[in-house]
């Protein structure tokens, strides 16, 4: 019986569910808020107004195109390939031997850093350009424009699209267990090796991926509204993955 | 009269098409100047062009004995000096009333929170919106955020206000409140630069009206010459289709 081999494996395996899953929530946290750092650090220099010339110009152009190479890659790639291409190319070109967590945390970081850029210079483009006017109206500069009026709204209106990026961190950074990173996935192939029961094992992972995930995002979800307080801001959605129907009801009617 | 802003041979292009056609121009200290004319006649270009929201093509501003559009110069100590009302308003979504009277004044002249906060109140007194310093922009009515964005440009203590159309997106009864205030300001002697449709309120507080078309400066005078005995037949035809 199936039920009765789920009860035997839980019961006999828990440790190892316990810190497989440990270790995926820790690389998915740790990745996504690198990630999100990076992003906005992006986000920030690619939207740098370029000046009709000088030195400064072709400085942001050479900058620009080093970004835009960078997400185009690491977009464009399978995260389980850079797993493989940076581990095992990183020993191979540089002789260095890298530990596998902090790989992990490198890779999902980049992966996370590329696609957080692009969100965030959404976020940025889709701020009113009347904000941007007022902030330079009164003496600020591209830095202090972003930091002081821009970033803390394109936050607030990319948080949700975040959560995605987050509950997507949880989801693929099963995609490492090929460079041996001992996460839930890895986890769950050493039980089921042992016991030869697949099914059951990886049933018991799936409900553990969902746990985290539904967590996550209510958890994001709570934070979402500690930050719009009484009332809400106009929201930036962005592959909404995770957004019901009737929480988008809530918001317009608190709208305005 | 001291020339507080000095324009010399302005223009400016977008693309092909010649938005401002070598304008001479300038405010005294003090004076307040009434810039009117039909849509698309630049005038609301030439206000942006002064506080370089817009990149003038060609031609000079003096300001201070020093022409502004030189590299080296530096831009944005020199926005502070010019205090901008938009249209839209424009306030801060993400601070409240007062700390987007505040944030200009610690972040960019590095005040104290405590003076800025001084000055801050001082302004939203003078707009009537000291009561409202804890709301959010998008609780206020438009007018209140506009009485608010002059709040926050004169918290910069400016040399010049720059308004650019501070009425043209208010409902009819809002309109009275704002001019009521700029009409304040006038008072106590303020130099204001004013892009405007309210030709009664321009006839009643300008100093000097400047009428524009088509990118150039066709007359400017005080407002009974320019209301009364335009000397320019552009003048005159703007005038009828506005008055009535």
């Amino acid at each position: 019986m199936s039920f009765d081999w789920i009860v035997k494996i839980m019961s006999e395996n828990w440790l190892m569910f316990i810190r497989g899953a440990g270790i995926t929530l820790y690389i998915s946290i740790i990745g996504t808020i690198l990630g999100f750092i990076i992003g906005l650090l992006v986000g920030v220099i690619r939207t740098i107004p370029i000046p009709e010339r000088g030195v400064k110009k072709v400085i942001l152009k050479i900058i620009n195109f080093i970004l835009s190479v960078y997400i185009e890659i690491f977009r464009g790639t399978p995260m389980i390939v850079q797993a493989m291409v940076i581990y095992y190319g990183a020993a191979l070109a540089f002789d260095i031997d890298m530990n596998r967590l902090s790989a992990a945390l490198f890779i999902v970081s980049i992966n996370t850093g590329a696609y957080m850029s692009e969100i965030v210079r959404g976020g940025i483009v889709s701020i009113d350009k009347g904000q941007f006017e007022a902030a330079h109206a009164i003496g600020m500069n591209h830095i202090q424009t972003m930091v002081n009026v821009i970033l803390p709204q394109v936050i607030r209106n990319i948080l949700p699209a975040t959560g995605n990026e987050f509950v997507i961190n949880i989801k693929d950074t099963s995609v490492l267990n090929v460079i041996s990173v001992t996460e839930l996935y890895f986890q769950t192939k050493s039980v089921a090796g042992n016991n030869f029961r697949y099914f059951e094992s990886f049933f018991i992972t799936c409900i553990i991926y969902f746990i985290m995930t539904f967590t996550v995002t209510r958890i994001l979800r709570s934070i979402e509204r500690k930050i719009d307080g009484p009332d809400n801001y106009v929201m930036y959605a962005n592959q909404m993955q995770v957004d019901r129907p009737e929480n988008m009801m809530n918001r317009t009617t608190n709208d305005i | 009269m001291e020339h507080v802003i000095d324009i010399q041979h302005l223009s400016k292009s977008f693309g092909a098409h010649e938005v401002l056609k070598d304008i001479d121009f300038s405010v005294d200290k003090g004076e307040v100047v009434c810039i009117i004319g039909s849509s698309g006649s630049g005038k609301s270009t030439l206000l942006r062009c002064v506080n370089l929201l817009e990149n003038p093509s060609g031609g000079r501003i003096i300001y201070k004995g020093v022409n502004i559009l030189d590299d080296n110069h530096d831009v944005y100590a020199y926005r502070t000096k010019l205090g901008m009302v938009f249209q839209q308003f424009n306030l801060f979504n993400n601070h409240n009333v007062l700390d987007n009277c505040i944030v200009g004044q610690t972040k960019v002249l590095k005040h104290s929170r405590e003076d800025a906060k001084k000055v801050a109140m001082k302004y939203l007194k003078v707009v009537g919106m000291e009561q409202y310093i804890n709301a959010k922009p998008k609780q206020l009515s438009g007018g209140q955020k506009q009485r608010v964005a002059i709040a926050r440009a004169l918290s910069m203590e400016p040399d010049v206000m720059l308004f650019d159309e501070p009425t043209s997106a208010l409902d009819p009864e809002m309109v009275e409140e704002v001019l009521k205030v700029m009409k304040q300001l006038a008072e106590i002697g303020l130099t204001m630069l004013i892009v405007t449709h309210e030709m009664e309120f321009a006839k009643d507080v300008a100093d000097r009206v400047v009428f524009m078309d088509g990118g150039v400066i066709v007359e400017e005078g005080c407002p009974e010459q320019i209301f009364n005995n335009p000397t320019q037949e552009r003048t005159r035809e703007f005038l009828k289709r506005i008055l009535k």
